[in-house]
């Protein structure tokens, strides 16, 4: 268990910068998520953080020790690779043991780490089988399994989900989220799956073109996003965006003009506001289908229903269709005339010129 | 298996008329060109065909073969070819690996250096052939002025002539114009390495040493033995090499250059025909021992 602490660092390719400038302080114990959409550079400051890559400016601390020019397996990290990187030529057993010989450990020692690991992934069973006698999912077990016994001081997770089926992404998350309360490792934990970084996530930090767009735990930056981009990556569907005017406001209230000239009243935010011009942000979940007096009315384009709940896209004259989330005994069809509801205090998000957040109510 | 099973369906006829289709001008090209002057090679190699009359031969049954057998000069040649391949060989396995493991680092200049390191190998062999006589010529040769300037050697050395200086010679040549063959088959193989394998053994920190012999060598193990197998099924019947260097020379005769001098120089045809057929089923066999010794590591790998 260790801390880590990153001071401006930068990581350039020849000419491209791809890392600019992140600060980040990770407590130690802490569960990290690395997320954003791909090109955003989160793995390669995995790969910084790991010393596969050369941090070309800038301070890594792992538990109070600048290890910018240590070799990887000299900072304590222990890696599972997207991957799985297994060596295909060695069993199960081999696989998981291949690091501890170099630590100096006799045999018996090793197969006392391999198989209390083994135990706790429930993979004893496959000790004596080749990566490719494996499922995916075995194989992810197994590279875990490897990393958990080199005790390291911080675990680092590479997109180590997304070869998986839905089906088993789902369990290996959970159980990832087991391990991590279990063994109070410090975890960083890379994904584009902002669903894996909701779940797992005690902190996560949203990245966008090697810069970090915001760090916060999970409903920090589903509830108060502090721009367009973590507003629109953060939550699913994604957040619907309409440009508005400034219209007037009595304090409590606020009225935004819509480019169908259309009026809607929100709740008035708390930060001030510069301009008149805005990106009103409304998630699918914080909108309910009106019958009368709707504020904004609109035809169903498409209707998506999954059972359990259904999703309206409504035309309302904009570019883009307005995403509703509806109950899912909704019995509007596509075609339909639709009438929506806004958030009554909260659930409305204003964005100003720059994209950034103003403070909600 | 399936496919027959499924023969019964129209797609699948079809599916297998168009391959016969398109298999059809290599197999008529191969039977044309290979199996035909096979054929006629075995079937003389019965007969007591002589050069300069090919249609009067009798039919003389092993007789050819007995003789064969018995003749210290082919088993001479047999001697040498094996020794040629064996060593040729394995300077070759373990130079190409070495240059193949440089060429596949992340250098400036790697796509150019790749080439050039084919050029010995792209060179035609009789010219390369002549061109190393000439260097290794024990008068004028540019071997032997380098080795004496440098205080190597105090009076020449007759390359060409001395029995175990000529095949060293010869060995040297062909290890330096097909090594690269041999390592840019290994670098081919090298590049399907899983990548990821090396960045978890460097976080484990496992010493490159090891990772070489732990990982890399058992990984590279299949390409090493494609490699292998064709430098070796190549080297049994090498000719021209020794050929243009050497001439009949016993100390240097191979199989093939025994087939060729009985063949055309003493004009008899069904002798060497059963030379060249020994040569063939010597090569067919180290093929089917390659093929059998393949089945058995696609079985263990299923």
């Amino acid at each position: 268990m260790a801390d880590l602490s990153l001071r401006r660092v930068d990581k350039t390719f020849g000419d491209v910068e791809v890392i600019k400038g992140v600060d980040l302080d990770i407590a130690s114990g802490e569960f990290v998520v690395f997320v954003g959409p791909s090109g955003c550079g989160k793995s390669t400051l995995l790969r910084l953080v790991a010393g596969l890559e050369d941090i070309t400016a800038g301070e890594l601390w792992i538990g109070g020790q600048l290890v910018n020019d240590e070799p990887p397996s000299r900072r304590g990290i222990a890696m599972v690779f997207q991957s799985y990187a297994l060596y295909p030529h060695m069993t199960v057993w081999q696989n998981m043991s291949f690091g501890l010989k170099l630590q100096g450990m006799t045999r018996a020692q090793r197969d006392e780490k391999v198989k209390e690991a083994a135990r706790i992934l429930q993979i004893d069973h496959l000790l004596d089988r080749k990566p490719r006698q494996l499922s995916g999912g075995q194989r992810q077990r197994v590279a875990i399994g490897r990393a958990i016994v080199r005790q390291p001081r911080v675990f680092l997770f590479d997109e180590p989900l997304s070869n998986l089926d839905a089906a088993l992404r789902v369990q290996t998350r959970i159980e990832i989220a087991k391990l991590h309360r279990a063994m109070q490792a410090t975890m960083i934990y890379v994904t584009h799956d902002q669903v894996e970084a909701m779940t797992l996530a005690d902190k996560i930090v949203v990245l966008n073109a090697g810069r970090v767009e915001q760090v916060g735990s999970p409903m920090d930056l589903y509830h108060r996003p502090a721009n367009k981009f973590v507003a629109a990556f953060i939550g699913s569907p994604t957040m619907n965006f309409l440009p508005v005017e400034f219209a007037g406001s009595d304090g409590a209230t606020l009225d935004l003009r819509l480019a169908s000239g259309a009026i809607v009243q929100i709740a008035a935010p708390k930060g001030r506001l510069r301009g008149h011009r805005f990106t009103l942000g409304l998630r699918p979940e914080h909108l309910h289908v009106l019958s009368d007096a709707a504020p904004l009315r609109g035809e169903a384009a498409a209707v998506e229903n999954l059972g359990g709940e259904s999703y309206l896209y409504v035309d309302i004259g904009q570019p883009m269709p307005l995403v509703v989330k509806a109950p899912g005994d909704c019995a509007i069809r596509a075609g339909e005339p639709v009438g929506i509801g806004l958030p009554a205090s909260k659930g409305a998000y204003l964005f100003d010129q720059q994209d950034r957040a103003v403070a909600s109510a | 298996m399936a496919a027959r099973a499924n023969a019964g369906s129209a797609l699948t006829r079809q599916r297998l008329k168009s391959a016969w289709l398109f298999l059809t001008p290599m197999l008529v090209v191969l039977a044309l060109v290979a199996g035909w002057p096979l054929l006629r090679t075995i079937s003389f190699s019965f007969t007591d065909a002589h050069l300069s009359n090919l249609d009067d031969s009798s039919f003389i049954g092993f007789e050819n073969y007995v003789f064969l057998l018995q003749d210290p000069d082919w088993w001479r040649a047999v001697q040498n070819t094996i020794f040629f391949t064996v060593v040729s060989v394995s300077i070759e396995t373990v130079l190409g690996l070495l240059i193949a493991l440089a060429l596949n680092a992340h250098f400036k200049g790697r796509g150019l250096l790749r080439a050039a390191v084919l050029i010995p190998w792209a060179i035609p062999t009789v010219v390369s052939a002549q061109m190393w006589r000439w260097m290794f010529n024990d008068v004028y040769g540019v071997i032997n002025e380098i080795m004496l300037s440098t205080g190597l050697i105090t009076e020449p050395w007759a390359w060409l002539a001395d029995p175990q200086l000529s095949m060293a010679a010869v060995i040297a040549v062909d290890v330096w114009k097909t090594t690269p063959f041999m390592a840019l088959l290994i670098l081919a193989g090298l590049q399907m390495l899983p990548q990821d394998c090396y960045e978890n053994a460097k976080i484990d920190g496992v010493h490159p040493v090891v990772v070489f012999f732990k990982v890399t060598l058992p990984l590279l193990k299949p390409a090493i033995l494609v490699a292998v197998i064709f430098r070796t099924l190549d080297a049994l019947r090498i000719f021209d090499l020794i050929y243009v260097m050497q001439g009949n020379k016993q100390d240097t005769m191979s199989m093939s250059i025994y087939a060729r001098q009985q063949l055309v120089d003493f004009q008899d045809v069904g002798y060497g025909s059963a030379a060249a057929t020994l040569l063939f089923m010597i090569i067919a066999l180290f093929t089917v021992i390659y093929l059998y010794l393949g089945g058995i590591g696609r079985e263990e790998k299923a």
